[in-house]
Formats: C-alpha cells, structure tokens, sequence
C-alpha cells in the first residue's frame, strides 16, 4: 500500500514537473499566432546572417562595383534593383542582416548586464545606492539619447563596436529601472528572509532568488529593446555616424541611398523594408512573451 | 506641492554640471580639427597658432573646463567657434522651430491615437481591432526617419502636393509634423487601447451603465477621465522620443531647429555650440518631465496626497 502511494506522488510529482514555467510559457506562446510569425521570422534572419558568407563572396559581390549594372530598377535578375556603384541592393540587404543583429542583440546584452547589476544593487540595498544608481540614470533620461549616442560614437570613431557601445547607454537605464522596481517588490518576500536566514551570502540571494523571480518583465524588454536598439542603430547610420561605408548595413544603405530617392527610391525603399520587419518580428515576439508569461494581462 | 517642486528645481543643478562635463569632455576627447574648420582652407600656420592661442585651446583641459563653466554660472553659454555668434541666443532662435514641429506631431499624435485607441478597445478581438493594432505595430517597427523619406517619396516626389525640404511656411510643416506624429501616434494608440481595456472592467463603470449613464457618457466621462493617467504617462515618456523624432525628421526635411543645430555642431566640433545646446534640451527635458509630473497631480488627486506628504 504504502509503495503504491509512493509511486502515485512520484507520478504526480512528473506531471508537475513536466510543466515546468517555461514549458507553460513556451505553450502559451505557440498559442499566439503573432508571436509564431515573428519567431519564424527571426529564425529566417538567423539562418541569414549565417549564410551570407556561403551564398555570397564579399569582395565582388558586396562592395565590388560593377558600374555598367548601375541605377537598374527592380528586375528579375535583381529583385531589389542595384545601387549607384552596380552592386545588387539584394544580396547586400540579406548580408546585412548580420549587422543589424549583432548590433541590436550586442547593445542590448551589454545594457542589460549594467542594468542588472546597477539595478539590483539600487533595489536590494536601498539608501545611498538606490539614490546614486537613480539619480544616475535621472540625467542620463534627460540628456536626449540620440544627441549622447552621436557624441559618444564621436569620441569612439566609426564602427559596429562603437555603435553597441553607444546604444548599450540608454538600455543600461531602462533595464536599470525594471530590475530595480522588480527587486524591490520582491526584496521583502518571505522565501528571500529564509535565504538569508539559511546564512546565504547577499550576492548569491541577488543571483539565485531575486533575480529569476524578476526575468519576466526583463525577458521581455529585452525582446522589444533590441528592436529599438536597431531602429536607434539605423538612425545612427543615417545621420552618418554609423558603421562606416562600403559595409552592407542597413541604415548605412538607407542614408547612402538617400541622394538617389528621387530618381531611384528602391535604393532606401528595401532597406527601410527590411529594418521594419526584423523589428516587427521582434515585437510580435516580445508582445506574445508578454502575455505567455503573465496570462492575466492577456486579453 | 512646491516643495516637491523646489527640489526637482534643485536637482536640474547637478544634472547641468553632470552634463555639461560628460558632453565637454567627449568633445574634447572626439578632438578634430577645430581650428581648420573655422578657417578658410589657405590658412597659415600663424593664423592657425594666434586662433588655437586666441579660442584658448593651448590650456589643458581643466583649465578650459573651469573657464567654461565660470561663465555657465554668470549666465553666458559661450560664443560658437563657427559663427561668433552667441550660443543662447542661436539656440533660443532655433527653438521656436523644434517645438513648432515637435508640438504640431504631438497634436496630430493626439487627433489619431486617442479616438484609434478607444475605438480598437471598444471593439476588442473584431476585425477593427486587429486593423487598428496591425498600424500601430507597424507603425512602431519603422524608423521613423525612414517613415519621413517614403512620406517625401509619395508626397512630394511622386504626386508633388508638398515641399520636401526647408521650413518657408506653414505647408512645409505638414510632412515633418505627420512623420513625427504618426510613429507617435502608433505608441500612443497601444497605451490607450490597453489602459481603456483595463477600465472597461471596472466596477464603477458597470455602476455607471446601471444607474443609466448614456453610452457615450459612460465611456467618455467615466472612462476616459479613469484612463487618462496611464495614456497622459505614455505621452510624457514619449517626449524624449519627440526630441529625437524631430531631430531626425529635422534633418530628413531641412528643417532649421535645434536637431540640426546640435549635429551640425558636432560634425565641425563647435564645442561651445554643443555642449550649450545639449544643455539647453535638458533643461527643457526636465521642465517638461516636471509639468508632466504635474499635470498627474491635477488628473489624480491620489498622487497630489502623496506630493504634499512626502513635501
């Protein structure tokens, strides 16, 4: 008797297991078609990105010039048409992608370690550290991020490092902002007083207890932060302060293109396309998350 | 309440030191050549030493940075490399620009979002909804400067109707105010959906209709005044967001504000013109932010208790 009860909670016990948080997340979210579009979308663009080099070799076809090819519009042979100097907007869109992710998710990672520790820190400890890490993050709010992010790439010289630098800034607050107010509601808990009653040392309670009971609202910034981060980085581009031509960057084609939008408009037409999708893929992905991993905000 | 006031007064002091010292220093360190892009190219050495030792640009660094900031505290922003002319009054020249663009898409914004909002939430989960929803999620996945470019394309390019570039009128307004305005309206039309959502579901709005409210009272009166804190709250935040739109679309168009003003100067390495420049749009951010923090208070009295208790 008492071996079959054993093994009826050891089956229940599977059963509450086999739907782990993440599997009841991942669940919900195959539920909602937008979500499903967007991840199909990004996987796409991964498998993208990490083709390029196979489907195309980057001295002729990328940034070779090819000028009796100049100026074609949209044919057959080039879906997108070819820019000033022959190369064809197409090939350099699809090798792009790289550009655009590795700068958006690149911004975003370094942002969201700041973030994290300057965050946690201003919520679990309170007093002087909470009024440093916020008053901090109070003018870095007010100065506009786009003017900081142009003088900082400035100061760093043109490239996609720079670019991930500059951008990671304004993440690093509003990651900074979440997991500060994250922690504090959840710095008072009584499994976190327990923690520190077992003896366990302040860094280890952040990173073991506090810290994954707060990754939901942080998962999904992350999501939508590295859409607005390559929407940032394309601004960046056009304003010429970007990743440095002949590089097949989306915004460094757009703002190259830019000349040419009245007799050639195809040439900031595709990559502008190409920068809408990609984030809207990505918010597609970070609004599912958000309702996957809080269904009572779904509507 | 005006202590509340008082100190976020204060507190826009070390937010000017702060700035003034982060944008100085890294004008400073971008280095270039300050000294050739203000004269002409066949300049002689001579000329290009007596201007280094005249701009003062021989001191180190701290020395400039103090004398700087000696005059910062005396009221006087500098004089531009470029032009000679002084910094605060270029840039309060400039202003009238910005927030004439920055102010006509904010309405626009307003004009389209709000009632697209209201609507999209009233008929939740039709097809108006998910037409509503799919604008404004395209409208927040494109960069808006591209927005301002294919507006230029179709408008003034293909059917010719408006000018693209410069600012010689009221006309020339229209594009850059609608490309600002409707990235603006996009995020504004998701937070009033969501925030009219969450109100719909009150008790007092079922309280309304039972006691006989007319519908359009209802959601108007009842609803709307609930609903205004979190959408007023998302506009506030987008002002930031203004700033940088209008840059950007400044700079699409032609359009003299302060956008421009700032990049120009950073591209010929006008330091006073920039650092004075950077320092005027945050004041002007933390003015804002403030009469935002504000208006809260006169929309939620909940929030005016908790000003007056906290001083």
């Amino acid at each position: 008797m008492s071996e079959m009860s054993k093994a009826v909670s050891t089956e229940n016990l599977n059963e509450y297991k086999g739907r782990s948080l993440a599997q009841e997340t991942w669940r919900r979210l195959l539920k909602n078609k937008g979500a499903v579009v967007g991840m199909i979308f990004m996987v796409l663009l991964l498998i993208l990105a990490l083709s390029g080099d196979f489907l195309y070799d980057y001295d002729t076809e990328i940034i070779g010039m090819n000028m009796s090819e100049a100026r074609l519009a949209p044919s057959a042979e080039h879906f997108f048409g070819t820019d000033q100097l022959g190369r064809d907007v197409f090939s350099r869109i699809v090798y792009g992608t790289r550009y655009s992710l590795i700068i958006g998710v690149g911004s975003v990672a370094v942002g969201l370690i700041v973030g994290l520790i300057t965050g946690s820190l201003a919520g679990f400890y309170g007093g002087m550290w909470d009024q440093l890490v916020m008053r901090a993050n109070d003018i870095l709010y007010s100065i506009p991020n786009i003017m900081l992010a142009v003088v900082i790439v400035q100061v760093l010289g043109t490239s996609v490092l720079s670019l991930v630098i500059a951008l990671s800034i304004s993440s690093a607050t509003s990651f900074a902002k979440i997991t500060r107010a994250a922690v504090m509601t959840i710095r008072g808990q009584e499994y976190v007083e327990s923690a520190y009653a077992m003896g366990l040392p302040t860094w280890k309670i952040i990173l073991r207890h506090i810290i994954p009971n707060c990754l939901s609202p942080i998962i999904v910034q992350v999501t939508l932060a590295i859409g607005s981060n390559i929407i940032a980085a394309s601004s960046l581009s056009f304003l010429g302060v970007g990743v440095p031509i002949p590089t097949p960057e989306w915004g460094t084609m757009l703002s190259d293109g830019r000349q040419f939008i009245r007799s050639e408009p195809w040439m900031c037409v595709f990559p502008g396309i190409a920068i809408m999708l990609t984030v809207l893929a990505l918010n597609l992905m970070g609004d599912g998350l958000r309702d996957a991993l809080d269904p009572k905000l779904k509507r | 309440m005006i202590r509340y006031v008082l100190k976020r007064l204060l507190f826009m002091i070390p937010t000017i030191l702060l700035t003034s010292l982060i944008i100085y220093w890294a004008m400073d360190l971008a280095g270039g050549d300050v000294v050739g892009n203000m004269l002409p190219e066949n300049a002689t050495q001579e000329q290009r030493d007596a201007l280094t030792e005249e701009l003062g640009l021989n001191d180190p660094f701290v020395v400039r940075y103090a004398r700087y900031m000696a005059g910062l505290v005396t009221g006087d922003m500098g004089v531009s490399y470029k032009t000679g002319k002084d910094v605060f009054k270029t840039f309060m020249e400039r202003l009238p620009m910005t927030l004439a663009l920055g102010g006509t898409a904010l309405i626009v914004a307003c004009i389209i979002s709000i009632p697209l909002g209201i609507y999209t939430a009233l008929n939740q989960n039709t097809w108006k909804d998910t037409t509503g929803m799919v604008f404004a999620l395209f409208g927040v996945s494109m960069p808006n400067f591209w927005l301002g470019l294919m507006l230029m394309l179709i408008f003034a390019v293909k059917l010719n109707w408006l000018p693209s570039q410069g600012a010689d009128g009221p006309k020339y307004l229209v594009l850059p105010a609608l490309t600002v305005g409707l990235g603006l309206a996009a995020l504004i039309t998701r937070t009033t959906r969501s925030a009219m959502l969450d109100v719909i579901r009150q008790d007092y709005m079922t309280t309304a209709k039972a006691k006989g409210a007319s519908h359009r009272r209802v959601i108007y009166y009842h609803g709307l005044k609930n609903a205004m804190i979190p959408i007023v709250t998302a506009i506030g935040m987008q002002f930031s967001l203004v700033m940088t739109g209008s840059a950007l679309a400044e700079v699409v168009f032609s359009w003299p504000g302060i956008g421009r003003l700032v990049f120009e100067s950073i591209d010929s390495r006008d330091i006073p013109m920039v650092t004075g420049s950077i320092i005027l749009c945050c004041v002007l951010m933390s003015i804002i932010n403030l009469i935002v923090d504000l208006i809260y208070a006169f929309l939620d009295p909940r929030i005016k208790a908790q000003y007056s208790n906290k001083g």
